[in-house]
C-alpha cells in the first residue's frame, strides 16, 4: 500500500472564515476514495487544494502541507499549471466547451504538447474516448457541438478530457448529482474501471453511492475530519457517533 | 373587503400603465416631430438646380503634343469666360458692366472649374469639340427654383434680384435649367460655394476616425477587461482603477478634446485636424464604454467554462483567451459599436484638436486635414446660405441613419450570438 497524497493539518479559509481546518489523511495509490459528509463542511474545499484550484479564488488561503508522490504541492518549485496536468478534475455540473466533442478532448493535450502531430492527437481523443466508454456512444459526431449531448454523456465527456492529459489523480466533485440513475450507473462503473490505472478521489453527498464504489471513506463534519477507515469499516461499525448518526440518516 | 382591495389595485395598476404609456407615446411624439421637421428641411438637398451649356471648344489650347490634358496650361484656360460667354449667347440683350455681373451670379461661381474638371475627365485628345455639360446654378438661384427663397420681400432684401429671377425663368422655359439630382452632395468635401459642397470629405473624414478609434479602444479595453476580471488582486489600487474606469464614462467630451490639445498637440506635436488624433481623443472617451461592457460580457460566461480550462492545466491566460474571450466576443462587440456609435455623433472634442477647419479635399490618409460629419453638420447649420441649411439637414439624416444602422447591428449581433447556458 503507497500513499499517492499526504496531507498533514491541512487548514483552508476563505478571508476570516475558516472552511476545513487540522485535516490529516493519507490517500491510497489506485483506489477509489470518497469523501462524504453534510453539504458545506469543506468537502469541495479539501478536494480543490488537492490541485490547487484553491489559488483561483481571492480570498482564500491555505496552512499546513500537501505531499504528491513525497513532492511539496504548494512548494516554490511546483507549477500549479503543471500540477492541475497530474490531478485532473471532474466537476458537480458538466462543463464541456462549447465546441466540438473532438476539440473538447483535444484541447488538454494541444496545450500541454502531447502530440505531435495530427494522427497522435487523434489517438489520444480516441483513446480516452474509449475509455470513458464513450466512443461507441459518438463515433459518428465527433464533430458535433458537445453541448448537445445528454447530462451523462456531456459528463463522461468531462471525463474523457481529464483523463487525455494522462493525469495520475482524478478528483472528482459530486459528479452524478446532476444525473439521472442510470447515468450514474454508468459513471459508476466507469470509475471503477479507471481505478486501475487512476487513482481516484470522489466528493459524494450520497452514502450509497460511496458504499457502492469507494475502497476508503473519509467523514467531514463542519471543516473537520471525523473519521477515515475503510468504507466496509465506516458504513457497518463507524467508531464515532456523529459517522453513526450521518450514516443512518440522523442528520445531514 | 379583499374584492375591494383588489378592485383598488387594479386601478392603480392601469392608472400606471396609462402613465406609462403616455410618456412613451410622447417621447416617440417627440421624435417624430424631430425627424420630420428635419427631413423637411433637408429632402430638397437631394436635388440641386442644373443648367445645360453646350460649348465649343479647341483643345489644342491645353493639351500637350501628345493629345493628354496639360494641367499647367488647363489651370491657365479662362474656363469661366468660356462658360460666361456661352451663357451671354442666351441673353444677348445683357449688354453693360453691372448687368452682365448679375447674370453671372446666376450661375456658380465655380461653373468654370467644374467645366474644367468635366472636360478633363472626358480626356478628349487633340482637336475641336463640340459638347453640352450640365453645370451648377448658383444657391441662390437654386433656392429660388425650389420655392425655398420667399419673394415677397422688396427687391433690396432679396439675395436674387427680379431682373435674375426673370432670366432663371426664361432658362427653365427653355428647358436649359432644371432640377436634377444632387451628385455633388455625395461625391464631393466642403464648398464656400453650397452648389459644390458635400458631405463625402465628412464621412471619409469620420470613417478614418472612427477606424482609429477602434484599433486604439478596443485592444487597450480588452486587455484592461480581462486584467480587471481575472488578473487583478482585489485591494485598494484595483478598487481605484475600478471607480476612476467608471467616473471616466462621466467626464464631459470637451474635457477629452482638451487632454487631445494639450497631450497630443502640444507634447506629441502630432499634426492638427488630423483624424488620427480625433479618432486617439476619441478612442480615449469610448475606452471606459468599451471597458464596461466587456467587463459584464466577460463575467456573464458561467465560471464553469473557466475552471475547465484551469483543471486541465491551462494557465490563467490561456482560460482567458482560448475559451472566455472567444464566447465573449458578441457582447464585447455590442458594447463596442455601441461605442463607435457615441464616437460617430462626437463633435465637441473634435473642435478642440481643429477638426472644425474648412477643408475642400477629402482627405486621403490618418494625417491630412479632414473633419467629422457632426462637425460638418455644426459648419453647415451656421452659415448664412440657406442651400447650406438644407444641406446640414439632410446631412444630420444621414448621421442619424448611420446611427440607428449601428445600433440595430448591435442588436442583431447581441441576439444572434445570445447563448443560453
Ligand atoms: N468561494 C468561497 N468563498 C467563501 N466561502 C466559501 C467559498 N467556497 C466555499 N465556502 C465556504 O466554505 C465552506 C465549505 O464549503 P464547501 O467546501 O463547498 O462544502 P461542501 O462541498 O462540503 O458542500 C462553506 O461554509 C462555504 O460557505
Ligand atoms: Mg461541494
Amino acid at each position: 500500500m503507497t500513499s499517492k497524497f499526504r496531507t498533514k493539518k491541512v487548514e483552508v479559509s476563505y478571508g476570516d472564515k475558516k472552511a476545513i481546518r487540522d485535516i490529516s489523511l493519507d490517500i491510497e495509490k489506485n483506489i477509489i476514495t470518497a469523501l462524504i459528509g453534510p453539504s458545506g463542511c469543506g468537502k469541495s474545499t479539501f478536494l480543490r487544494c488537492l490541485n490547487r484550484m484553491n489559488d483561483v479564488i481571492e480570498n482564500c488561503s491555505i496552512k499546513g502541507s500537501i505531499h504528491l508522490d513525497e513532492q511539496d504541492i504548494y512548494g516554490p518549485d511546483i507549477d500549479p499549471v503543471e500540477l492541475r496536468a497530474r490531478v485532473g478534475m471532474v466537476f458537480q455540473k458538466a462543463n464541456p466547451f462549447p465546441k466540438s466533442i473532438f476539440d473538447n478532448i483535444a484541447y488538454g493535450p494541444r496545450i500541454h504538447g502531447l502530440a505531435s502531430n495530427d494522427s497522435e492527437l487523434k489517438d489520444i481523443v480516441h483513446n480516452s474516448l474509449e475509455k470513458a466508454g464513450l466512443m461507441d456512444e459518438v463515433k459518428d459526431r465527433l464533430n458535433d457541438q458537445a453541448t448537445g449531448l445528454s447530462g451523462g454523456q456531456q459528463q463522461r465527456i468531462c471525463i474523457a478530457r481529464a483523463i487525455a492529459v494522462s493525469p495520475e489523480v482524478i478528483l472528482m466533485d459530486e459528479p452524478c448529482s446532476a444525473l439521472d440513475p442510470i447515468a450514474t450507473a454508468k459513471i459508476e462503473e466507469l470509475m471503477s474501471e479507471l481505478c486501475e490505472s487512476y487513482t481516484i478521489i470522489i466528493v459524494t453527498h450520497s452514502m450509497q453511492q460511496a458504499a457502492r464504489v469507494s475502497k476508503k471513506t473519509a467523514f467531514f463534519h463542519l471543516g473537520d475530519l471525523i473519521e477515515y477507515n475503510d468504507t466496509d469499516k465506516i458504513f457497518t461499525q463507524p467508531e464515532n457517533q456523529k459517522t453513526q448518526d450521518y450514516i443512518t440518516g440522523r442528520f445531514g | 373587503m379583499i374584492r375591494k382591495s383588489i378592485q383598488s389595485r387594479r386601478a392603480r395598476e392601469t392608472r400606471l400603465k396609462i402613465y406609462g404609456i403616455t410618456s412613451i407615446c410622447f417621447a416617440l411624439i417627440m421624435l417624430a416631430t424631430l425627424l420630420i421637421s428635419i427631413g423637411l428641411n433637408g429632402y430638397s438637398a437631394l436635388q440641386q438646380a442644373y443648367f445645360k451649356l453646350d460649348i465649343s471648344v479647341n483643345t489644342e489650347k491645353f493639351v500637350d503634343d501628345s493629345g493628354a490634358p496639360d494641367n499647367n496650361k488647363m489651370n491657365l484656360f479662362n474656363w469661366d469666360g468660356l462658360v460666361q460667354s456661352a451663357l451671354r449667347e442666351f441673353f444677348p440683350e445683357v449688354k453693360d458692366r453691372d448687368e452682365k455681373k448679375e447674370l453671372f451670379a446666376i450661375i456658380s461661381a465655380n461653373a468654370g472649374y467644374d467645366l474644367k474638371e468635366i472636360i478633363k475627365k472626358k480626356a478628349l485628345g487633340s482637336g475641336s469639340h463640340t459638347l453640352s455639360v450640365w453645370l451648377h446654378l448658383s444657391d441662390d438661384a437654386d433656392q429660388y427654383l425650389k420655392g425655398r427663397l420667399s419673394i415677397d420681400i422688396p427687391e433690396e432684401d432679396r439675395r436674387i434680384n427680379n431682373k435674375q429671377i426673370a432670366w432663371v425663368n426664361s432658362l427653365v422655359e427653355r428647358d436649359i435649367a432644371k432640377l436634377k439630382f444632387n451628385k455633388t452632395f455625395f461625391t464631393s468635401a466642403d464648398s464656400r460655394e453650397p452648389e459644390s459642397a458635400g458631405i463625402l470629405g465628412s464621412v471619409i473624414g469620420s470613417a478614418l476616425t472612427l477606424f482609429v478609434t477602434i484599433m486604439f479602444a478596443l485592444p487597450l479595453a480588452v486587455m484592461a477587461a480581462i486584467y480587471l476580471e481575472y488578473f487583478a488582486k482585489p485591494g485598494k489600487i484595483t478598487d481605484f482603477i475600478e471607480v476612476n474606469v467608471n467616473n471616466l464614462a462621466a467626464v464631459p467630451s470637451i474635457v477629452f478634446g482638451l487632454l487631445g490639445l494639450s497631450v497630443f498637440l502640444s507634447t506629441f506635436g502630432l499634426p492638427r485636424s488630423a483624424p488620427l488624433v480625433g479618432g486617439l481623443v476619441l478612442g480615449l472617451m469610448t475606452l471606459p464604454t468599451i471597458i464596461i461592457a466587456s467587463r459584464a460580457s466577460i463575467r456573464s460566461i458561467p465560471p464553469s467554462i473557466r475552471e475547465a480550462a484551469l483543471g486541465l492545466g491551462a494557465s490563467k491566460m490561456q482560460a482567458a483567451l482560448h475559451h472566455v474571450l472567444p464566447l465573449a466576443t458578441p457582447g464585447i462587440l455590442t458594447g463596442t459599436i455601441i461605442g463607435m456609435a457615441q464616437a460617430l455623433g462626437e463633435t465637441a472634442p473634435l473642435l478642440m484638436i481643429g477638426m472644425v477647419a474648412f477643408i475642400i479635399d477629402i482627405p486621403t490618409t490618418f494625417t491630412s486635414s479632414a473633419t467629422a460629419m457632426p462637425v460638418q453638420i455644426y459648419m453647415w447649420s451656421d452659415s448664412a446660405e440657406r442651400a447650406f441649411y438644407e444641406r446640414s439637414s439632410l446631412a444630420i439624416l444621414f448621421l442619424v441613419a448611420f446611427l440607428i444602422s449601428m445600433n440595430l447591428l448591435a442588436v442583431v449581433l447581441r441576439k444572434k450570438f445570445e447563448k443560453k447556458w
